[in-house]
């Protein structure tokens, strides 16, 4: 009610600006921003702050844990683990690129070539979600069995030898190698790719591939030179929607990996829960959300585009 | 404006006055001024902050470690134990056996499983026992190390022996004087819980595996051996192979054991370090032979013939899970009666018919004969005299040897 009173308050010095819409309207949006706000100072600044103090603390279970600044815990850290967050970075960015292969030409027939199959494929693409991560993750494990059809054939083929020399893979098997938990990365970011891809391919007006065709442009140089780039925004969100979570994750690394693919969420995890070293964990996790975000800011500025999806 | 009152300005402030002063393109503004004096104010407030929210240390409880205890007049008990864990009737729904104890008792159990890792579930009760305040549990299950620290930290209560006579006649001797709790004063076993080598018959085909050095140096086995990344009953494991007692090891006897570990992850003999999932890969094939907790594999045993174990010469580990009566609970009478209940022979034997664990109350088998013959006869379920004396058991850690260790554990599983 303040501000009713105030916006009808004489104004100090008369001026000749038109007169201001009611305070009452100007306030509505920032009411409506108002459970949004609440909900990110309560479960995103809090918890940032409380992380970052945790993370220039010392001390131990017994004694507690107190603020010393003691940043040298980020350096100690990253010079410990930094092999895992390569790691992670690496491995995120392989699936990136898979699912990228994988999910563009899906998105482009689901937007264009799927016809009255296009519900069906999207619910095909939705529906591994119904069931559970760790679920679907494990069901990974019986895929790739190595005395399975699929790891029987690979070895056949001589692929196998392929990829073990490159280091991907170890002897005749694929579960528990870097390979193993790329695909499990792959197949569970997939959809992630998929979705913003199509719904920017979708936008994309049948007209312009119609003209480009009347100005003699050949499928390929349409695609190059149309399509793609308009759906540049859906690549860019795409990208980002996949490679953010799977460089955090930790459970790919953990069901089809082995010891040489723990990843930066597994060394997190068994700090915070194994080693009770909090502060480790939380310089570690912090250390990992700025690289994420330089390489994200990077990359958006590198792929000029801002608006995403 | 403030003109010229530098003790009065923050260093943000004053190294933009400075700078104002010394080039042209940062010269003093208003708005520079602003800025700074703003961004100072939010890292006063920023630190403020963080300096704010230390940890308290986390001994004692402040204010007693009981609660009333309101098991008199609230005949209910709130029990949360690990995921199938329980006997359970045919229809899914009924513990038979906690039906027994409230029959007999009136005393009602709410029973939980929510508990699937020792750790999780430390982190999850972590904030309020170290706050002193009720978990809302009045009795909860740890395994040995995880019992050990919360009576280290004194976040448990000690048990009333006068309300646990079969317990106390009961309890199997080889877990009667664990060193991190002498004469169970805080704890009582829920179930014992044998580590032993276990592999599948067809995957092997025909290559013998009596002991965790056929496991480590088989080159046969390479990439087809799994350890528990339990790191006691490892660690355990390979320190019996290599003649240590895990009861009293020294720091050298365990780095040695984690370089020969070590020396078997970097030939890539060892496939990997799991959990309870270790159980699928073995039954499949795609682990031959590793170590493994003795209750999964007997009914593996049950479904899929070809998985079979073996207990090394060197002996195996035993550890248990732990009923403990957390701080502030309100019906640890409750508690203790329920602890009581389970130390009655018959119903020990109910409960070992059903989850294939061994048992830790003496006096079991005829009862167990009665319900089942095989597992009466099975050293696993009920350990006889020479199988409770190659049994091992993991020393108490100090919590810089816990640290120390996990540390040096956890490199060695890969992060």
């Amino acid at each position: 009610m303040a501000t009713v009173t105030e916006a009808e308050a004489p104004p100090l010095a008369p001026r000749p600006a038109p007169k201001p819409p009611k305070k009452r309207g100007r306030l509505v949006p920032y009411w409506l921003l108002l459970p949004g706000l609440l909900w990110l100072v309560v479960f995103f600044a809090l918890p940032m702050i409380y992380q970052a103090s945790t993370s220039v603390q010392t001390g131990s279970l017994e004694e507690g844990y107190k603020v010393t600044w003691h940043f040298a815990t980020y350096w100690d850290s990253l010079a410990e683990y930094w092999p895992q967050f390569l790691r992670s970075v690496s491995y995120a960015a392989a699936a990136t690129v898979l699912c990228l292969l994988l999910g563009y030409p899906l998105a482009y027939l689901i937007a264009f070539r799927a016809g009255r199959w296009r519900n069906l494929i999207m619910i095909l693409v939705i529906a591994p979600f119904f069931t559970s991560f760790l679920i679907r993750t494990l069901a990974w494990k019986t895929i790739l069995a190595d005395s399975g059809p699929v790891v029987h054939t690979l070895n056949t083929l001589g692929v196998l030898d392929v990829t073990d020399w490159l280091g991907w893979t170890a002897g005749d098997r694929v579960l528990a190698t870097p390979l193993a938990v790329v695909c499990g990365l792959t197949y569970n970011f997939l959809p992630f790719m998929i979705l913003p891809l199509y719904t920017s391919l979708e936008r994309i007006d049948g007209r312009l591939h119609e003209a480009a065709g009347d100005l003699y442009a050949r499928p390929w140089t349409t695609f190059r030179k149309v399509t793609f780039p308009l759906s540049m925004p859906g690549v860019v969100s795409g990208t980002l929607l996949t490679f953010i979570p799977a460089a955090g994750d930790y459970v790919n690394a953990e069901l089809l990996g082995s010891t040489d693919t723990r990843m930066i969420g597994n060394v997190i995890q068994t700090q915070f829960l194994r080693i009770l070293d909090y502060p480790t964990a939380a310089a570690l996790s912090f250390i990992l959300m700025a690289a994420i975000l330089l390489m994200v800011t990077v990359y958006i500025r590198r792929s000029g585009t801002e608006d995403l999806v | 404006m403030e003109q010229y009152e530098p003790e009065r300005l923050s260093p943000v402030q004053l190294a933009a006055m400075r700078r104002s002063l010394r080039s042209g393109r940062a010269s003093l503004t208003r708005r520079s001024l602003l800025r700074a004096s703003a961004g100072g104010a939010l890292a006063v407030g920023g630190l403020g902050a963080l300096t704010g929210c230390g940890i308290p240390a986390a001994g004692r409880t402040q204010g007693g470690t009981s609660a009333q205890d309101h098991s008199a007049t609230e005949k209910t008990l709130n029990f949360s134990n690990w995921t199938e864990y329980i006997d359970l009737d045919d229809s899914g729904k009924h513990h038979p056996t906690l039906e027994t104890f409230h029959k007999r008792t009136g005393i009602s159990v709410k029973y939980t499983e929510d508990i699937n890792d020792n750790n999780e579930f430390f982190a999850k009760i972590k904030p309020q026992l170290a706050a002193g305040q009720d978990t809302g549990r009045d009795l909860i299950v740890l395994t040995d190390w995880l019992a050990a620290r919360v009576i280290r930290l004194g976040w448990v209560q000690k048990l009333d022996p006068s309300n646990l006579p079969h317990a106390y006649t009961n309890l199997s001797p080889q877990f009667r004087n664990p060193d991190w709790d002498p004469g169970r004063a805080y704890s009582y076993p829920w179930q014992g819980i044998p580590t032993i080598v276990a592999y599948n018959k067809k995957a092997l085909d025909g290559i013998e595996v009596k002991s965790v050095s056929d496991l480590l140096d088989n080159p046969k086995l390479k990439g087809r051996v799994s350890f528990l990344s339990e790191m006691r009953d490892t660690m355990g494991m390979t320190l019996l192979d290599m003649g240590k007692d895990p009861a009293k090891f020294t720091d050298d006897d365990f780095d040695a054991a984690i370089a020969r570990l070590q020396k078997a992850v970097d030939k890539g003999q060892i496939r990997r370090f799991t959990g309870n999932d270790y159980t699928s890969d073995l039954t499949k094939g795609d682990i031959a032979a590793c170590v493994a907790w003795a209750g999964d594999i007997v009914q593996l045993k049950n479904d899929s013939p070809d998985v079979d174990f073996v207990i090394p010469d060197s002996g195996y580990m035993t550890s248990t899970d732990n009923l403990l009566v957390p701080n502030k609970a309100r019906h640890k009478t409750n508690a203790e009666r329920l602890i009581d209940f389970y130390y009655e022979p018959q119903q020990a034997a109910e409960l070992a018919a059903y989850i294939n664990y061994a048992t830790p109350v003496e006096g079991v088998k005829p009862y167990l004969a009665k319900i089942d013959q095989d597992a009466a006869n099975n050293p696993l379920i009920v350990p006889d005299k020479a199988m409770q004396a190659r049994s091992h058991s993991f020393r108490a850690l100090s919590q810089k040897e816990e640290t120390a260790y996990e540390e040096k554990f956890a490199k060695l599983t890969g992060a």
